[in-house]
């Protein structure tokens, strides 16, 4: 029941097309972010860089990219303690209201993220909050926080009670346990919940829309230039942002291959 | 004893995340509902109670803008449907290792904000943008701009939510047992007939999941009718928007957001109670 030697090459040649169609749109704005003129038009005449120095020496971008890095690493850090946390009440422990909380962790991913942000302006509002960069962190960790979960989850899953059990029965604490079992086979799935954390905030547009008061994001800034009219440092900027988030997926991707060569070659040594 | 230490620690541990999602998810749903039915344009809920923004939902028209985006997310995910289904198909039983890029390429691609990627389709797609200006150059004939209309939206809708619909479509097709599909091979089932008669019904749970992901997201989205669509047509999340910011109508913003969410929260408990997610992410015990 194998399908034929033409249906995979289709099958093969459909994948790259669908690659292809969901960076196209950003290689035209790479093109974009180089042409010259201040009115975009292709095919570009002369290319050159103006505006990314322009760019690099701007003082609103400085803080721009200040606030969403700000916003980005708290989501990060709280995300990740959380979502351990919330792994292991998802995932590892019987208790009574487990596939309760398995549900209430989903219904915000499902949720529009707009009104979610309006219903958290409101709320802000009637309790007393004026909304600023902070009241952002609050609005991205509740959509961010339960993917954090769900990613720590899968790898929760899939470790086994009995090592915890023996280390109980062998007289170990529960925060002993937690330290030197439960932490360090869940981290690479903290880790990379973590970059999903970091990325995810990175990019949302969203959720930051009404709730970051009179500060910005970058994503929030570029959509009231793109709504607005055209600015040539629109394009700049968005290629910044696709660049600093790819270098660091970069980044994570090699630290977690050296990683693993170094335990390698340790296993190695120690035969 | 192992129980008892079991439901403590789950408790406890489901405490953070519990009380983030109570304080600013369930409450600020609660104050929600609460605006809703407070009378026009007041910022505080020290009001009596009347159901005006609700009633105006029906004589201003507002309801057309929640039908244009609930129809356009229905067009968008019966769309998505199709166009994913040959991929899942491929990741989940075809791709070896072009699987795994695949995966990586979706993924990454959800990491650039959803802005910058259509912004990108309008240069790509405008008078003057990357297809018509070079076409121009070539051979003197310009098109005109498909920006700016129903059908760009929905295309808009189809790409930015297209992982939505293809990783729980792969998950769905890679829970069918190759051995059905070859039993009825053998029995003389034709390939329409296996399509139809095992694959769709085995893999129902991720074409569930993916079919509610991409409809409850775009019904709610905004950004794609803004950018892409140039306000053509004025969807629901809009008519929000607005009432919050120029109308300076909280009341009426607070309605309109209610009525979007019972739709959308209904369709999302719907089919949260309906999937067993301990068997979906791979529980061993």
């Amino acid at each position: 029941m194998n399908p034929s030697r033409s249906t995979r090459i289709a099958l093969y040649i459909y994948g790259v097309v669908t690659i292809a169609f969901l960076y196209l749109p950003l290689v035209s704005v790479g093109f974009a972010s180089i042409s010259k003129a201040r009115y975009l038009s292709f095919p570009i005449k002369r290319y050159s860089t103006k505006w990314y120095g322009d760019a690099l020496q701007s003082d609103t971008v400085r803080d721009l990219l200040f606030t969403s890095l700000k916003v980005a690493v708290i989501v990060t850090i709280i995300s990740m303690v959380v979502a351990f946390f919330g792994a292991l009440a998802f995932a590892r422990y019987h208790w009574r209201y487990r596939t309760l909380f398995q549900k209430l962790i989903l219904l915000p991913i499902f949720f529009p993220q707009t009104v979610l942000g309006l219903a958290l302006l409101m709320w802000f509002n009637s309790v007393g909050i004026i909304p600023t960069w902070k009241t952002a962190i609050v609005a991205h960790l509740v959509w961010i926080a339960p993917i954090a979960t769900l990613i720590v989850a899968i790898r929760a899953y899939s470790f086994d009670p009995a090592l915890e059990e023996a280390a109980r029965d062998m007289g170990a604490g529960t925060w002993t346990i937690f330290r030197e079992i439960t932490l360090p086979l869940l981290m690479p799935g903290i880790v990379s919940a973590g970059l999903f954390a970091f990325l995810l905030s990175w990019g949302n547009f969203p959720l930051s829309l009404f709730t970051t008061g009179a500060d910005s994001t970058l994503p929030e800034w570029l959509y009231a230039k793109m709504v607005s009219g055209y600015s040539p440092l629109v394009p700049t900027l968005g290629v910044m942002s696709v660049v600093g988030s790819f270098l660091l997926i970069l980044l994570a991707f090699s630290i977690a291959w050296l990683v693993r060569s170094v335990r390698e070659s340790r296993a190695a040594e120690n035969g | 004893m192992m129980e008892r230490i079991d439901r403590k620690l789950g408790f406890l541990s489901a405490l953070p995340l519990g009380i983030i999602l109570v304080l600013s998810f369930l409450a600020p749903m609660v104050v929600v509902a609460l605006f809703s039915i407070m009378p026009p344009k007041v910022f505080d809920l020290a009001h009596i109670p009347n159901f005006a923004a609700y009633s105006v939902f029906f004589d201003q028209g507002y309801y057309k803008s929640l039908l244009w985006s609930l129809g356009m997310a229905l067009a968008s995910t019966a769309i998505l449907f199709v166009i994913c289904w040959p991929l899942a198909y491929g990741m989940a039983k075809v791709f070896g290792r072009f699987s795994l890029i695949l995966t990586i390429a979706v993924v990454m691609s959800l990491f650039v904000s959803e802005n910058i990627r259509l912004f990108g389709w309008v240069l790509t797609l405008m008078k003057g943008g990357l297809f018509e200006g070079h076409l121009r150059a070539l051979t003197g004939i310009g098109f005109d701009s498909p920006l700016y209309n129903t059908g760009i939206i929905i295309f808009g809708l189809v790409y930015v939510y297209l992982p939505f619909m293809l990783f729980p479509l792969a998950q769905g097709i890679s829970m069918v047992p190759d051995d059905a599909r070859q039993a009825a091979a053998d029995l003389g089932a034709t390939r329409w007939q296996i399509l139809r008669q095992i694959d769709l019904p085995l893999a129902a749970p991720g074409i569930m999941v993916g079919s509610l992901l991409s409809f409850v997201l775009a019904a709610g989205a905004l950004a794609e009718s803004k950018i892409l669509g140039g306000q053509a047509v004025i969807v629901i999340a809009d008519d929000i928007e607005t009432a919050f910011t120029f109308g300076q109508n909280w009341p009426l913003g607070a309605a309109l957001s209610m009525i979007l969410i019972v739709i959308i929260g209904g369709l999302a408990i719907f089919g949260v109670n309906r999937i067993d997610l301990d068997a979906i992410m791979g529980r061993k015990r």
